[in-house]
């Protein structure tokens, strides 16, 4: 069974837990500014979102790979980039459409979540469950749930 | 390690940014932020330098949890000899800024002497250098953040900058950063402005990779970060309502100065409360909050995200501030409302993002507005003197005079001296209610005993975040006293005043302590710097960063007779509540509070007791 990062962007102080956390487990440095997930702040709409790969299946980073640096981890799911194969050419973040594949200048390599080998840091150090990791089917429910719950409200009150 | 052990030194007389290693031997003894910027300054400035001449210098400080995993591990602190006081000024801010010149590989940043021309300080990690800021001069806070992100092509700057109220030297300016956090009180701002500096803009990638023990540095501080979730004010209160929760708690105890401290409780508080900012407004329907917010690495988010009524009439022409922003925190909604007995939350938030906007500290300016409300009322002020009628209560009258002071227009310069000089110009010395020349905070020291000798022994004047004793007198943290006695209160407030520096040298906010005890940020502290950071030796310097400071206020001219409370608190009784009858007992406490600190009956640590610190 595969899991997902689950985003719930309401539930998001904008603390960068999650950035620090990320990058320790990556580079053991606590440094936002490599982390693999990123949290945008729309100051003037009272928002917070965190942003992260959502590890598509037929994944655009890993088809545009012309080295085959980029590989399916069959334990996770995760798109995971070999670092002793990139190149550091950037066509795989060309290739993304949500640009969560990113270059980083230090090493020479692009760098992406990987998931933290089935124990996400970012998930681990959110302190109010905006980022979740559940199980991949299951993305969407608590939503669901949420609307669900609405329509039964609505027959309640006729 | 802790610190990246590398200070920047900006000559803003001469122009140059040069770096130099941090002095560790300070560093062990006063451990960073607060603690080691004060030891920076009082060994390099003349205790009795004009604030607002070049020779005083203004340093920003990290500590040694700032930029890292510790809950609330994003402060800094602006210290310099404050122009409001004339004594120490130290005010720590959280948001973004502090943990980014970490990232960049600082420590802190020293600024001496005064530039020519306006100038901006941009630092990208090693890089520093200062950049022409004549196109910034007479931007607010929010637009100088806006064009320096722009013309840098880099939104991920952080920065921290005087508004106009900072260039135009109001003695409360604060320095703003990450648009709505602010290293609000004492004037820190007024200095950034006489040395012609609009701006600090930093970009750090280079991160924290000094700490001591990492791995016991993560596992503590994930344990702590539990006990703040664990805590019902820390974990619930805080987020849901924000500082503003205190609001109806403290009104109800009869302890919510109003109309410049002549009532202790406001009949309009529950309208300026938490509860007000969740209801849903009859005209939009929708509530002024939006959502909470958090300063980076704060497991907390007490941080209120708000939106105004668009219909108000503060700012209905005006729409650029109809979007989400900063406000309203308690001290903010108790100095612009209470205060003042306006009980208009919309134009307390109108008055809140002015303050934001152009870098003014609410506490002071509302507290300030108070003081010639009842000047007002006393006739002593007249319409044709001030611009506008102004009895206790007038929203339009709070709101003119936000956007005098802060553009310093008219009246507003003076407004902007603060109501010690204020009322001593009018023959009215009497009715500033401030210790040292700083306006008090949103607790009434009639009703909250500690809260009075906290205010009368603060070392930057009146100010309730020098030792919080609401804390213990009120929520019974860590255990609970009686308000409304004396007795047990000068230790209480040493215990506090000791701790306090500690949390505030590490570089963690102090609202964690609703939580946690010395004893819990004690292990993080322990695990992040090298050395042995016993709970024996933070007491210690917790004290020795207190006394330090007395030192400097005293070698500038204060004495026993500026640890002492307005008349007002002392001789008129509180009107109604629990304190009903009861004025402040500062002067008995004020002996035994000497004596608990071990210095003479005048106010001044006996050789014995600074041998014992190593001062």
């Amino acid at each position: 069974m595969w899991k997902s990062l689950h985003i719930d962007p309401v539930k998001c102080t904008g603390c960068l837990q999650c950035e620090m956390a990320c990058s320790y487990e990556h580079t053991g440095v606590i440094n936002p500014a490599k982390s693999r997930i990123k949290i945008f702040d729309f100051e003037h709409e009272g928002r917070k979102v965190p942003y992260t790969c959502t590890q598509c299946t037929e994944a655009w980073c890993l088809n545009a790979c012309p080295v085959d640096a980029i590989r399916v981890d069959l334990a996770t799911g995760a798109k995971i980039v070999l670092d002793d194969v990139c190149v550091g050419c950037k066509v795989c973040t060309i290739a993304c459409p949500f640009g969560t594949i990113n270059y980083n200048q230090e090493t020479g390599k692009v760098q992406k979540c990987d998931l933290c080998g089935d124990n996400p840091a970012c998930a681990t150090a959110c302190p109010t469950g905006a980022i979740t990791y559940v199980d991949a089917d299951w993305t969407g429910l608590d939503r669901m749930r949420q609307w669900a719950a609405k329509a039964n409200t609505a027959v309640a009150a006729e | 390690m802790g610190w990246n052990r590398k200070v920047l030194r900006v000559n803003l007389t001469a122009g140059t940014c040069k770096d130099e290693p941090l002095n560790m031997e300070w560093a062990n003894d006063y451990l960073g932020s607060r603690g080691l910027a004060t030891k920076y300054l009082v060994e390099e400035i003349d205790p009795k330098v004009d604030p607002l001449s070049p020779d005083n210098k203004m340093i920003m400080s990290t500590g040694p949890l700032t930029g890292t995993m510790a809950s609330t591990g994003g402060r800094y602190t602006v210290v310099t000899k404050g122009p409001l006081t004339g004594a120490i000024a130290c005010s720590n801010s959280g948001g973004f800024f502090g943990a980014e010149m970490k990232f960049a590989g600082w420590d802190m940043i020293i600024f001496e002497g005064r530039s020519p021309k306006p100038v901006y300080l941009f630092v990208e990690n090693d890089k520093a250098e200062l950049r022409d800021a004549s196109h910034l001069w007479g931007k607010t806070c929010w637009e100088t953040e806006e064009t320096i992100k722009h013309d840098h092509h880099d939104p991920q700057i952080r920065i921290s900058s005087i508004g106009r109220a900072g260039e135009n030297q109001v003695l409360f300016a604060c320095v703003v950063n990450d648009l709505h956090r602010a290293a609000g009180r004492s004037g820190v701002g007024a200095v950034m402005g006489s040395k012609n500096l609009k701006a600090v803009a930093l970009r750090g990638t280079k991160g924290v990779s000094g700490i001591n023990d990492f791995a016991e540095f993560m596992k503590v501080t994930t344990e702590k970060k539990k006990v703040l979730a664990d805590n019902a004010v820390t974990g619930q209160g805080l987020p849901t309502y924000g500082t503003q929760v205190l609001m109806n708690v403290i009104n109800e105890m009869g302890a919510l100065p109003t109309r410049n401290h002549r009532d202790v409780a406001f009949e309009d508080a529950s309208k300026i409360s938490a509860e007000a900012m969740h209801e849903k407004r009859e005209t939009d329907g929708k509530a002024q909050l939006i959502t909470n917010a958090a300063c980076f690495g704060c497991t907390i988010a007490c941080g209120r995200i708000s939106a105004i009524d668009k219909t108000h009439f503060t700012v209905v022409n005006s729409p650029k501030y109809w979007g989400a922003s900063g406000g309203l925190e308690y001290e903010a909604a108790w100095a612009l409302g209470a205060a003042n007995g306006v009980g208009d939350i919309e134009a307390l938030q109108y008055a809140n993002l002015l303050c934001n906007e152009d870098g003014m500290d609410p506490i002071s300016f509302g507290a300030t507005v108070g003081a010639v409300m009842e000047l007002y009322e006393m006739r002593v002020l007249t319409k044709e003197q001030i611009g506008v009628e102004a009895p206790f209560g007038s929203a339009a009258a709070l709101a003119r005079f936000t956007e005098m002071t802060a553009r310093g227009e008219g009246f507003g310069k003076e407004i902007g001296l603060g109501s010690k000089r204020l009322c001593e110009k009018y023959g009215h010395p009497e009715l500033s209610m401030s210790v040292k020349g700083q306006e008090f905070p949103a607790y009434d020291a009639r009703g909250i005993q500690g809260m009075g000798l906290t205010y009368a022994t603060s070392n930057r004047g009146a100010c309730h975040l020098r030792s919080y004793t609401v804390a213990s007198e009120v929520l019974g943290i860590p255990v609970k006293t009686d308000p409304l006695v004396t007795e047990g209160k000068p230790e209480l407030v040493k215990a506090f005043q000791d701790a306090t520096a500690v949390f505030d040298a590490a570089g963690i906010c102090v609202f964690t302590s609703f939580a946690w005890t010395l004893a819990d940020v004690q292990p993080q502290i322990d695990a992040a710097c090298e050395g042995d950071w016993s709970m024996e030796k933070l007491n210690e310097v917790g004290e020795r960063i207190w006394t330090m400071e007395r030192q400097f206020n005293l070698a500038a001219g204060f004495t026993r007779k500026d640890d002492d409370l307005p008349a007002r608190l002392k001789t008129e009784a509180a009107k109604v509540g629990p304190a009903k009858g009861l004025v402040s007992g500062i002067d008995k406490m004020i002996p035994e509070y000497y004596e608990v600190r071990g210095w003479t009956p005048e106010g001044v640590p006996t050789e014995e007791t600074l041998a014992r610190l190593g001062l």
